[in-house]
């Protein structure tokens, strides 16, 4: 019978089938953690007097806590606070005591979990993924079943190497087309999500397809698989096929040679079968997107840079343009734009700062814009200094960081001001995400680095044209309370 | 865990869609390395105002706010990160129970194994119950059903596993535990599969 890829990795890992009566229970191949989601889960196994299953699958970063200042000459770090510190330290210690692998300070391929991941060649086609982390999701663009769970889940992986899970339901986002110029696999994904909403995706596992997901080189399918949470599904997958394949050949926890080979040709067999049915399925005219960016507090309001903000459906979207300083009708270029955010799991790999440094060369970053650069990792960060894109970016007047999440989530001290204006290539414009009272418009590492030498939102296609005029607002008032 | 079988109590509503937990508990709060001292991180920054001092005008801070063990909230409520954290500041604020038309997948599983009862109802009842903040209701996991002041009731679907560690205060890593033959089974066979 016909099957889709969720249903073939899925079937490779059930241990025991759901009943009515009890979820089905799911081998887990790979569990990453980081520092903030998993020390409740050590401390349960400890009062449990238990012990961590499978050290060997278990592979620890630290990413979200951790300052992206360098250390000074002592060796000492800025953390934002003694909590955050210890912290860390709390990590180190349960990888030390249990046997895991943990991507530390001095470990030359630290970086965001879901950046570094991939790049390790840890992440496989066909596998289980977990994290204690939303975002796992970006796996998926291996053709791996990866999904975010909290802590309490965390604690059942270290233990049990398990979880228990009911099957969800599938999605089929086929997205048909070519791209236009300038236009990248954010601009693609936040279109995707304005399409179908926030939460189209809940209960389901999305899987991406058609031919504008496939000319999609590895780094952009991670961009969209990294976002599918975001349109309410735990999981998004893309078939793995030969761009997977030269992607993950020679990655160091791949397998090597013959042994390669084999896998790769499993591998490709995961893609789904043709006339396998999903529960739903949804067409995307990939022709028809334009550089996107968010406008409002979550990241189904999205809105081409080039058109006007649509008039709010209800109270809530009134709220969010209120808390955004947004006006409907309008477009957003000319918005006045206080920090530049390039980073976060969603786009800070090399490709995503390529972009945003061609957009840089040869100007300057727009008087009292801040413009920080954190690449996703230590190998991100190399090859990009093996190139010159630090220099370029320093040159320009921005800040270039070492590798972690930073105001993607500001736990780490990097953060943005009340009121102040965001431009980021992260995942989330929640309100107060990257700091209380911050404003946080989404875009692509090229939108947001148009941005910066503009000083106010801008079509990275037309940055050669007429300036644009930058409107003034007066100052924000103070947010108001909530319900 | 503390076991749950019935909750009596009014709800407090939050009418919004989308409240993900970035609003439920602030990222600043989540270099903790506990699960306990998280009620006042729950809705900071809904809840108090940048001095750090109560805001009049949020519901949360009504006088009588801290005795509703039942929240209301618009749909794709706990949206966002899978911060188990979201859950225990609900918890330890003092809600049992959460009520939408629609939870987002992550929250509602973590909700479950951690006793807070997270359950979606039709969107007309949940239509009503977010125009009339303070009734009571009474909800009863034996049968599944809420009831309204009017003794209209309500069913509602909860996975039998997930409803039977509620209501015997379970967790359930002891059943996965129980499982160690089957896993170290399946170890073995795709051992030899691969
Ligand atoms: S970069 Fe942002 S979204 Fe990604 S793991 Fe870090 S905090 Fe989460």
């Amino acid at each position: 019978m016909s099957q889709t890829l969720f249903e073939k990795v899925w079937n490779r890992h059930l241990v025991q089938d759901e009943t009515a009566d009890a979820p089905a229970l799911l081998y887990i191949d790979l569990h990453l953690i980081h520092e903030v989601t998993s020390p409740q889960a050590f401390t349960e196994l400890q009062q449990r007097r238990l012990t961590v299953r499978c050290p060997e699958r278990t592979v620890a970063t630290m990413d979200h806590s951790t300052p992206t200042w360098s250390a000074d000459l002592q060796g000492q770090r800025r953390y934002a606070s003694e909590q955050a510190w210890e912290q860390v330290q709390t990590l180190m210690e349960n990888c030390d005591r249990h046997g895991i692998v943990l991507h530390d300070w001095d470990s030359p391929n630290r970086g965001v979990v879901h950046v570094m991941a991939p790049e390790l060649g840890l992440t496989q086609p066909g596998m289980t993924i977990v994290c204690g982390d939303s975002h796992t999701s970006t796996h998926g663009a291996f053709g791996a079943l990866a999904f975010g769970i909290g802590t309490s889940e965390v604690g059942h992986v270290l233990a049990s190497q398990c979880l228990l899970q009911r099957k969800p339901k599938t999605l089929c986002i086929r997205v048909e087309g070519e791209l236009g110029p300038g236009v990248t696999a954010k601009d693609l994904v936040l279109h995707i999500i304005g399409k179908v909403g926030v939460d189209a995706g809940t209960g389901h596992v999305i899987e991406f397809a058609g031919s504008a997901i496939r000319s999609l080189d590895m780094e952009g399918r991670m961009t969209v698989c990294n976002m599918a949470i975001e349109a309410g599904a735990r999981a998004g997958l893309i078939a793995p096929d030969q761009t997977t394949i030269d992607w993950l050949r020679g990655r160091r926890h791949c397998p090597q040679g013959e042994q390669f080979e084999r896998a790769a040709e499993d591998w490709l067999s995961l893609a789904s079968d043709p006339g396998a049915v999903y529960d739903r399925e949804i067409l995307i005219d990939a022709t028809t997107v334009a550089p996107t960016m968010t406008y409002g507090t979550h990241p189904g309001m999205v809105v081409a840079v080039d058109q006007p903000v649509p008039m709010p459906a209800d109270g809530t979207a009134a709220r969010a343009l209120e808390y955004m300083q947004v006006k409907p009708g309008e477009t957003l270029q000319g918005r006045p734009v206080d920090v530049v955010f390039i980073g976060s799991c969603t786009n800070a790999r090399l490709g995503d700062l390529r972009a945003a440094a061609d957009i840089i060369r040869g100007r300057q970053v727009a008087p009292g814009v801040r413009m920080l650069v954190v690449p996703g990792s230590e190998q991100v960060r190399r090859a990009a200094e093996a190139e010159g894109l630090d220099r370029g970016f320093i040159n320009a007047g921005a800040e270039w960081r070492e590798p972690g999440c930073s105001m993607c989530i500001a736990m780490n001290g990097d953060r943005v001001a009340p009121g102040q204006t965001a431009v980021s290539t992260s995942n989330r414009n929640f309100e107060g995400r990257q700091g209380p009272g911050s404003r946080t418009f989404l875009a692509s590492p090229a939108t947001a680095a148009a941005c910066a030498v503009r000083g106010c939102i801008a079509d990275p296609r037309f940055l050669d044209g007429e300036p644009e005029v930058c409107i003034h607002f007066p100052s924000p008032r103070h947010m108001e309370a909530r319900p | 865990m503390k076991p749950l079988q019935k909750l009596k109590s009014r709800t407090l509503v939050l009418d919004q869609d989308n409240i993900d937990t970035d609003q439920i508990i602030p990222a600043r709060f989540l270099t903790t390395t506990q699960r306990e001292g998280l009620a006042k991180a729950a809705f900071a920054d809904w809840r108090f105002d940048a001095d750090g001092r109560l805001r009049a005008d949020c519901s949360l801070n009504a006088p009588g706010a801290s005795d509703c063990q039942i929240l209301v909230a618009g749909d794709n409520f706990g949206c966002g990160s899978s911060r188990e954290h979201a859950v225990w500041a609900l918890e330890q604020f003092g809600f049992k129970a959460v009520i939408s038309a629609r939870l987002a997948d992550i929250f509602r599983a973590n909700a479950l194994k951690n006793g807070l009862l997270a359950i979606e109802l039709g969107r007309p009842v949940v239509a009503w119950l977010r125009q009339h903040p303070g009734v009571e209701l009474d909800i009863c996991l034996e049968d599944c059903r809420v009831t309204l002041p009017d003794g209209a009731s309500h069913g509602f679907n909860l996975d039998p596993f997930a409803r039977t560690c509620l209501m015997e205060g379970v967790d359930a890593l002891g059943y996965l535990l129980a499982k160690t033959d089957l896993i170290a089974r399946h170890e073995v066979s795709q051992a030899g599969a691969s």
